[in-house]
């Protein structure tokens, strides 16, 4: 555990306290059943904003308590322990900090106050191949007036069918595959000509898929400069993959803890099974990539704070990790329950399929262990 | 001397990065070479300087009472000391085996008269100690020791055999595990001080299959030992042991030097594809993926400096510390033989390079990370049991 301010050590214990009380496991069998495609409990999340927690990186004179990104993964490993689901990395970490760098004044304005208060979700539309990769982008914005006029398709956006507005990825030159020449773009999700469909997955993170069909934009939806978004979306990137490895943190830390339990209560041939050094092994290790990925998870909360020029390393270090982690401690957690892990009754699967969910959003670990490496100049 | 290390009012140093008062021949060279072989520290002047001018600032054992020498710090500060020395790209001279596992030993089960015989002397780092727990039969089982110890009135008689003793064949004095009663395992052991110029005492180093001669194989034949160097008194040994172990794990935790990175080499040695990458694309993920590995360890070395020091936590256990760095060090070794391709395979003479020859003796020294101060598999075992309190069989 980091070493936390006194305000940051009263935000883990409300976040943590509120976690198991409000929104436990069960929670997210609900969200499941619900069958509304949203992903997430709007009731839980306007709780989470009245906390102050969808403020957490918002300037105070945007109604949020600027109190920075390690603050906020605090927050995100409690609620991953309970693998509560909200737009809180999407809008509140990622959308945010984009607004908050390049956003001109009326898009601030527009915006950032809602963020803080929970009232409006904005996502990011990113993604568009089977893979993340943000240099492949094809979506066009091609130039129709003083405006632009969009087409292609972008999924999965991450509480897509919840979210107010948007953060567009759009090639406005170079081909796919070119890192320069993509424009970002905050539009609202009630744009004409903008068609959305719930993608039904494994596990709630409220996907969809946007069909941009000649939406037209003004001037004023660019966030940033034209041609020039490509560093703008890497820092959000890097705001998303920081606070989701914090969450992934805690989701692995809490199937470890499940499981660490279960061993010591099983009892199979006379014995607890925790007594069989096997698994006595096993579990030692896994500790030993919880506390690895900790440290990446800390590091790379703290590069963002203090903007690092290491940051872009160090936020794929984080992420890797903790996809890596995450989903050798979900399998383990499955494997050492035996059958009674393969179950839906279980909780196990809810980790499992987590697991999966989360390391491929935004990047996977083979994903980051690429960009870190190149990065690192190999 | 008008050199003095820069502190602030309390007490603690402060250097920027590069600029500690070291030699800039010793900056960001492996302490572990000097403080574990006393022939290589005395041939070299610089590391003796470094010695004592940190001595001579009392900081040879900074958070050691002053009254056996110490520097009278807290911990905190000690660590802070330790800490700074690493961040300024020098190290601790005196992190010996005295001063990291047997100092603090004595400090709580020594008797006075034996504080103040021992612990000075260690804090001044005038004394090379070696461990003489191992046995031929007593590895990872170490409480099956079976070195025999007699009374002999005012006097101890010692028989018997220890192994892997670093540094034995230079060391002044060796702290030993011996048997002082055999109808009982643990019950019968005790913890004694021998003089490795007492009569009756043989080191012999062991060649390992790195060439190298660190550890040694030591007999002792009636060797005769005078009772007040019993610690903690007869058939109380294990418990001093125990204690000992803790501080020797924590030592090998903390405190590493940061590895070069394997890229440039890599580069040089496998050549790059168009897009300059290095061309084997299989051994290029897996050096990026221990590159990241060890920056993530090397990150939790200073998540856990900045807990202790902060009193929120002990960081990460250290049995888990010591599996992660021994595994990332081997791998590391083992990607540089493979990158160095057959020129990973010189044994010595001009036809390899100074640098070859040593990644290969490093790759082959690098088999006993997980095997020495504490097995991978005892390791294992501590952190389920003590950290995890996953129960017994």
């Amino acid at each position: 555990m980091a070493v936390l301010t006194e305000e940051q050590n009263l935000l883990r214990d409300a976040a943590e306290a509120w976690a198991q009380e409000r929104s436990p496991l069960g929670a997210l069998r609900k969200i499941r059943a619900n069958g509304d495609g949203l992903g997430f409990d709007a009731q839980a999340f306007a709780e989470m904003a009245e906390m102050g927690w969808a403020g957490i990186v918002v300037p105070e004179e945007f109604g949020g308590a600027d109190f920075g990104f390690h603050s906020m993964g605090v927050v995100l490993e409690q609620l991953g322990r309970t693998l509560t689901a909200s737009p809180l990395i999407v809008s509140s970490l990622a959308a945010a900090t984009g607004l908050k760098r390049a956003g001109s004044a009326a898009l601030k304005q527009a915006w950032l106050p809602k963020i803080a208060a929970g009232e409006a979700i904005v996502t990011l539309a990113i993604d568009e191949g089977v893979r993340h990769n943000p240099a492949a982008t094809e979506l066009r914005a091609k130039k129709s007036g003083a405006g632009f006029k969009l087409s292609g398709v972008k999924r999965p956006v991450l509480f897509g069918m919840a979210a107010h507005a948007a953060i567009i990825a759009a090639r406005t030159s170079g081909e796919p595959g070119d890192e320069a020449g993509i424009t970002l773009f905050l539009a609202p999700t009630d744009a004409a000509k903008l068609s959305r469909a719930p993608l039904i997955e494994i596990e709630a993170r409220g996907a969809a898929a946007y069909d941009f069909g000649g939406v037209t934009l003004g001037p004023e939806a660019v966030l940033g400069a034209v041609d020039e978004g490509g560093p703008l979306l890497e820092r959000m990137l890097d705001c998303a993959c920081a606070g989701l490895a914090a969450q992934m943190l805690g989701s692995a830390s809490a199937a470890f803890e499940i499981t660490l339990a279960y061993l010591k209560t099983r009892k199979q041939f006379g014995q607890l099974i925790g007594a069989f050094q096997a698994l006595q092994h096993r579990a030692s290790v896994l500790l030993g990539e919880l506390e690895l990925t900790r440290s990446a998870v800390e590091s790379a909360l703290d590069a963002l704070d203090a903007d690092a020029p290491e940051t872009h390393e160090l936020a794929s270090l984080a992420k890797a990790l903790a996809g890596d982690t995450f989903r050798r401690v979900a399998g383990e957690m499955i494997q050492m329950h035996g059958g009674i892990g393969m179950t839906d009754e279980h909780d196990a699967g809810l980790f499992l399929k987590r697991a999966r969910i989360d390391d491929m959003s935004f990047g996977g670990a083979g994903y980051h262990r690429e960009r870190y490496g190149r990065l690192a100049g190999y | 001397m008008t050199w003095r290390i820069p502190a602030n009012r309390h007490g603690e140093p402060r250097w920027a990065h590069g600029s500690a008062p070291i030699s800039p021949e010793l900056a960001g060279k492996n302490p572990y070479r000097y403080t574990s072989d006393g022939a290589y520290a005395d041939a070299d002047p610089d590391f003796q300087l470094w010695l004592r001018r940190v001595v001579d600032h009392g900081w040879g054992a900074p958070s050691w009472p002053v009254e056996y020498g110490g520097g009278g710090l807290s911990a905190r500060q000690g660590a802070i000391i330790n800490e700074e020395m690493i961040n300024a790209g020098a190290f601790h001279p005196n992190r010996t085996y005295g001063e990291m596992m047997l100092g603090p030993t004595l400090l709580e089960f020594a008797d006075e008269v034996q504080k103040r015989r021992f612990i000075p002397p260690i804090a001044r780092g005038e004394v090379r100690w070696c461990q003489g727990f191992s046995e031929p039969g007593a590895g990872s089982d170490l409480a099956s020791l079976q070195t025999k110890c007699i009374d002999d009135g005012d006097h101890w008689i010692v028989n018997g055999q220890k192994i892997w003793t670093s540094g034995a064949n230079h060391a002044d004095w060796c702290f030993c595990l011996v048997r002082t009663d055999t109808t009982r395992k643990q019950g019968g052991i005790s913890f004694l001080l021998i003089d490795m110029k007492s009569a009756g005492v043989e080191a012999r180093p062991i060649t390992l299959i790195s060439g190298t001669t660190h550890f040694c194989e030591v007999f002792f034949s009636d060797v005769r030992v005078p009772k007040e160097n019993m610690i903690g008194g007869v058939n109380q040994g294990w418990s001093v042991a125990k204690r000992l172990l803790q501080f020797e794990r924590g030592s090998l935790a903390s405190g590493r030097a940061e590895e070069a990175p394997l890229g440039p080499i890599a580069r040089k040695h496998v050549g790059v594809d168009s897009q300059g990458r290095i061309a084997d694309a299989d051994l290029r993920m897996r050096v990026i993926q221990n590159d990241m590995r060890l920056r993530a360890y090397e990150q939790s070395l200073r998540r856990t400096r900045a807990e202790v020091k902060a009193g929120t936590g002990p960081g990460v256990p250290v049995s888990a510390l010591k599996n992660l760095g021994a595994g990332l060090s081997q791998e590391r070794a083992e990607l540089m033989i493979e990158i160095l391709g057959q020129r990973g395979l010189g044994w010595e003479g001009d036809a390899f390079t100074p640098e070859e020859l040593e990644a290969t003796r490093n790759w082959l020294h690098s088999k006993a990370y997980s095997i020495y101060g504490g097995s991978y598999e005892v390791q294992n075992n501590i952190t389920a049991k003590r950290v995890l309190g996953l129960p017994s069989a």
